[in-house]
C-alpha cells in the first residue's frame, strides 16, 4: 500500500505543491489556491461523476510527468485528469487555456439570455462571474437564442431551462439522492434539456439542493424567487436541530424575516452540508434557528457591497460565537 | 485485379447461408487457431500484419489489444462496433449483409486472443434488416457448435449478441456505444480510464471495427507476415472503400492500400470516373468528417508525389494540404457541386448529432450550422467566413470526444481550399442561388515546418 499514499510534485502556473497520488489537477490548484485555479462550472467535488463537461477548467499540460516528459497534446480538462509526478501545468499562463477558455465562456452564453437585471440569481452566478472574468462585452451571435417555459418541478422549486449551461450538477444530484432515475436529460445536443418524466415532481427530502448545486439561475426557489436581490439581504451562518441533515445552514435575512435559507458553501462556491427540505423551505422563522453570526463572503462578491458590519444584529439573543 | 480477402467470395451464391460459406472455406481459420495458436500467438500474429482500425482513426489493432488489462477473475469484453454512421460510409453494412460469416468468424477469433467469452455486435438501429441477417448466422454458427460452450472441444467458451442502437451517430463513439450497450444516455464517456481498463460494466473491453475483425480472419489464415506483405509502408493489407458521390459506378470497392488515388477514381476497374465527363472538383477520401481536398491536392500531393490510398499518403502534408483515410468513406464532388452547401450540410448533421454534453461541440456545432446557412442562402458576410474560422478553431481539441473535431475539421479545411468560393457567396449573393462557382484556383502550399 505504499505506493498509495507516495505524494505526486505538480507545478502549476510555476507554484510547486505536493500532492496525494490521484489528485486532479484541479482539486491541485485548489490545494494551492488563489489564482492559479481554473474555473470549474460543472465540477463539483461531492457529487460523484461530475465534471469534464463545461471545459472552462482546460489547462495545458506543458510537461506530463518525470518519467514522460512530453507535454500533452490538447488542453485537458483539470477536474477530470490526474496529476503525475513532476507534472507542468499552465493556467492562466497559458495562451492557448486563455484563448479556448475565453472560446467555452462565449459556447456558455450563446444560448444563455444576457437578462441578468432580472434574473434571480445574478450577484451568485457563476457564469456571471465567469462571463466578467473571461468574456466579451459583446456577443458574436446574431440569431435567435433557444427558449423554453417555466416548469415547476414540485411545489417549491421552478426550473428554467433557457438559462441552463447543461452542467449536469443537477442530474448527478438527484442521482445520488434517489435510487431511481426521476430527473435526467431528454433529448440531445442544443436541444438537450433537463427533466423529469412528464414534469413530475421531485420527492425526496433533499432535492432542495439542485438550487443551490445550480450554478446558473435555471434551478430557483420558489419560496425565494423574486422576493429580493440577494445583494440586498444579509447571510447568517445559522444551525438547527435537525432529525435529517446536519441543520448547518445559511439564512439571507431582510431586517428581521428570513428570506431564503441555503446550504453553506466554501471557497470554491460547493456546498459543505447538504440540507434538507424541512430546513431550506420550511423554517423561515427565527426561533427556529440558533444564529452563529455573519456569513463570510468574499470581498469581491457584489453580495458584500458593504451593508453590513461585522458584530451581530441586535434581535439575535441566541448569538454564539464559536 | 487486385487481391481481395474480405470480398473474396462475395459473389458466391448463397454466400450468406452457413453451409455456403463453410464450403468456400469458412471457419477454417477458427479450426486453426483454435488447435494451434494459443491467444497470445493469435495477437502476435494481428501484431505482424500490421492490420489497423477500419474505423477511422488507424490505431494499430495489435497493440490495442495489448493494452487491454487482464485482472484475475474479472472478465473481458469484445464489442464490435456496427454503428456505422459516418455519412459516405456503408462497407460494413455491405460486408454484413452479404457476408455476415465472416464476422461472426473474426468474432470468435478475436475474442479467443483477448479471452472474452461474451461478446457483442453493436448494430445501428437503422440496419435493423442487416441485424436480422446477422441474427440468422449467428443462429446457425451455434446450431453447429462455432459458439456456445467449448467450441471445437478447445475448452474455449463463446456468447455472441447482437445490441441494436437507436440512430444516433454519437454511438459509434466507442466509450459512447458503451454506455448505450449498458442501457443508458449514449453520452462518450471521460477518458482515462480507457475501454480497455474500465469499459463495459466498468470491465476491461476492446472495440473494433467491423471491418478490423472480419480481417483477422484472413490473417490467420494467410499469416500475419502475408497480410503485412500486401499493401505500402504502415498501411497494409486490402480496405474496403464505400465509393459515392459524382462517379460512373458508386459502390463499395476492395482494394490494396497504396494503389494511386487516380487510378481508383478514374479506372474502369474502381469508380469508372467522373460522370458525364464533368471535371473533378473536391473530393472527401475517408467520410464527411475529414478534411475536404481540393482537385489539385486529390492526385498529387503538395509535395508533387502521387497520392495513394493508404493512410500516410492521404495524409501527407498535415491538415493543410492533406485529409486522413479515416473510414474509406470516398465522396466525389464534380464541378457543378457548391462547397458551401456540402459545407452546410455537414455542419447540419454534427449540429442534430452533437450528444450536447460538453459545451463548444453542443453550442458551436449549431453556431456554425447557422451561420453556413446564412452563407449558402446569400446573407453572409465576410466577417462571417472569419467568424466560421474562429468558432471552428475554438471546438477542436477542446471537447470530451473527437466529434467535435469531426464538426470542426470539414468547416476549416472547406475555408482553408475553397475560401474563394465562400467569398463569392458574399459578393454575389444572388448568382449564388443560380448557379455553382465550379473549379477553385490552385494555392501554392509552402512546405510546413516539421
Amino acid at each position: 500500500m505504499s505506493e498509495n499514499s507516495e505524494k505526486f510534485t505538480v507545478t502549476i502556473d510555476g507554484k510547486t505543491i505536493q500532492v496525494d497520488r490521484g489528485t486532479t489537477i484541479l482539486n491541485a490548484a485548489r490545494q494551492i489556491g488563489g489564482e492559479v485555479v481554473p474555473p470549474a462550472m460543472c465540477y463539483y467535488s461531492s457529487l460523484k461523476g461530475s465534471g469534464g463537461k463545461c471545459r472552462t477548467c482546460l489547462v495545458e499540460v506543458s510537461k506530463g510527468s518525470e518519467k514522460d516528459p512530453r507535454p500533452m497534446p490538447k488542453l485537458v480538462a483539470s477536474c477530470s485528469t490526474t496529476v503525475m509526478d513532476g507534472m507542468e501545468v499552465k493556467n492562466k499562463t497559458s495562451e492557448r487555456v486563455v484563448d479556448a477558455r475565453g472560446g467555452v465562456v462565449e459556447f456558455l452564453l450563446l444560448n444563455h439570455p444576457l437578462d441578468c437585471p432580472v434574473c434571480d440569481q445574478a450577484g451568485e452566478c457563476k457564469l456571471q462571474d465567469l462571463a466578467f472574468e473571461h468574456g466579451h462585452s459583446k456577443t458574436r451571435y446574431e440569431f435567435q437564442r433557444r427558449e423554453f417555459d417555466k416548469i415547476d418541478i414540485g411545489p417549491y422549486i421552478q426550473l428554467h431551462m433557457t438559462r441552463c449551461i447543461m452542467c449536469y450538477r443537477c442530474v448527478h444530484t438527484a442521482n445520488q439522492l434517489t435510487d431511481k432515475r426521476e430527473h435526467g436529460v431528454l433529448h440531445r445536443g442544443d436541444a438537450a434539456e433537463i427533466g423529469t418524466f412528464i414534469e413530475k415532481s421531485l420527492e425526496n427530502d433533499f432535492i432542495g439542493n439542485v438550487i443551490d448545486v445550480c450554478p446558473v439561475g435555471a434551478l430557483t426557489d420558489k419560496t425565494f424567487r423574486f422576493r429580493s436581490r440577494v445583494w440586498y439581504t444579509k447571510p447568517m451562518d445559522a444551525s438547527c436541530e435537525c432529525s435529517k441533515c446536519s441543520g448547518k445552514a445559511v439564512l439571507w435575512m431582510i431586517g428581521n424575516d428570513i428570506a431564503r435559507v441555503t446550504g453553506r458553501k466554501d471557497e470554491n462556491g460547493e456546498v459543505t452540508d447538504f440540507i434538507c427540505n424541512e430546513c431550506r423551505f420550511d423554517k423561515k422563522e427565527l426561533s427556529q434557528w440558533k444564529v452563529e453570526g455573519p456569513r463570510k463572503i468574499e470581498r469581491s462578491s457584489v453580495i458584500s457591497a458593504g451593508h453590513y458590519e461585522q458584530e451581530a444584529p441586535a434581535h439575535t439573543p441566541l448569538l454564539n460565537k464559536a | 485485379m487486385s487481391k481481395k480477402l474480405l470480398l473474396e467470395h462475395i459473389d458466391v451464391e448463397g454466400i450468406r447461408s452457413y453451409e455456403v460459406y463453410r464450403k468456400q472455406g469458412g471457419y477454417q481459420a477458427v479450426e486453426k487457431a483454435l488447435k494451434t495458436l494459443s491467444p497470445d500467438d493469435l495477437v502476435e500474429e494481428v501484431k505482424k500484419s500490421g492490420l489497423r482500425g477500419r474505423g477511422g482513426a488507424g490505431f494499430p489493432t495489435g497493440m490495442k489489444w495489448s493494452f487491454l488489462a487482464k485482472p484475475d477473475g474479472v472478465p473481458r469484453h469484445l464489442l464490435c462496433n456496427a454503428d456505422e454512421s459516418e455519412p459516405g460510409t456503408f462497407k460494413d453494412r455491405y460486408l454484413m449483409e452479404k457476408i455476415p460469416h465472416l464476422l461472426i468468424e473474426g468474432m470468435i477469433l478475436s475474442s479467443y486472443a483477448l479471452g472474452a467469452n461474451q461478446s457483442y455486435i453493436y448494430i445501428r438501429g437503422e440496419y435493423m434488416f442487416v441485424m436480422r441477417i446477422v441474427e440468422q448466422a449467428i443462429a446457425e454458427a451455434y446450431a453447429n457448435g462455432w459458439l456456445g460452450k467449448n467450441i471445437m472441444g478447445s475448452g474455449f467458451d463463446l456468447d455472441l449478441a447482437i445490441t441494436p442502437g437507436a440512430g444516433a451517430y454519437i454511438c459509434g463513439e466507442e466509450t459512447a456505444l458503451i454506455e448505450s450497450l449498458e442501457g443508458k444516455r449514449g453520452n462518450p464517456r471521460m477518458k482515462p480510464p480507457f475501454p480497455a481498463v474500465k469499459g463495459l460494466w466498468q470491465r476491461p473491453t476492446v472495440v473494433n471495427n467491423v471491418e478490423t475483425i472480419a480481417a483477422v480472419v484472413p490473417i490467420v489464415n494467410h499469416g500475419g507476415d502475408a497480410y503485412a506483405a500486401i499493401g505500402i509502408g504502415r498501411s497494409t493489407g486490402t480496405k474496403l472503400i464505400s465509393a459515392s458521390g459524382n462517379i460512373n459506378k458508386p459502390g463499395v470497392y476492395e482494394i490494396e492500400l497504396g494503389l494511386p488515388v487516380e487510378e481508383f477514381i478514374y479506372s474502369e476497374e474502381y469508380c469508372g470516373g467522373i460522370k458525364n465527363g464533368k471535371r473533378l472538383k473536391a473530393l472527401i477520401p475517408g467520410g464527411s468528417s475529414v478534411p475536404v481536398l481540393p482537385h489539385y491536392l486529390v492526385c498529387k500531393t503538395a509535395a508533387g508525389e502521387d497520392r495513394l490510398m493508404s493512410y500516410e499518403s492521404l495524409a501527407d502534408g498535415g491538415f493543410a494540404t492533406g485529409s486522413m483515410l479515416g473510414s474509406g468513406g470516398f465522396i466525389v464532388y464534380d464541378e457543378d457541386q457548391c462547397m458551401v452547401r456540402n459545407t452546410w450540410n455537414f455542419s447540419r448533421f454534427y449540429h442534430h448529432e452533437s450528444c450536447g454534453q460538453c459545451s463548444p461541440c453542443r453550442e458551436g456545432t449549431g453556431w456554425m450550422e447557422k451561420v453556413l446557412h446564412r452563407l449558402e442562402e446569400g446573407h453572409g458576410t465576410m466577417e462571417d467566413i472569419d467568424l466560421l474560422w474562429d468558432i471552428q478553431r475554438k471546438i477542436e481539441g477542446n471537447t470530451i470526444c473527437p466529434l467535435g473535431d469531426a464538426a470542426a475539421w470539414p468547416v476549416a479545411a472547406a475555408i482553408r481550399h475553397f475560401r474563394e468560393e465562400f467569398e463569392w457567396h458574399v459578393r454575389q449573393p444572388k448568382l449564388c442561388l443560380e448557379r455553382n462557382y465550379g473549379l477553385v484556383t490552385e494555392k501554392k502550399f509552402e512546405a510546413q515546418p516539421a
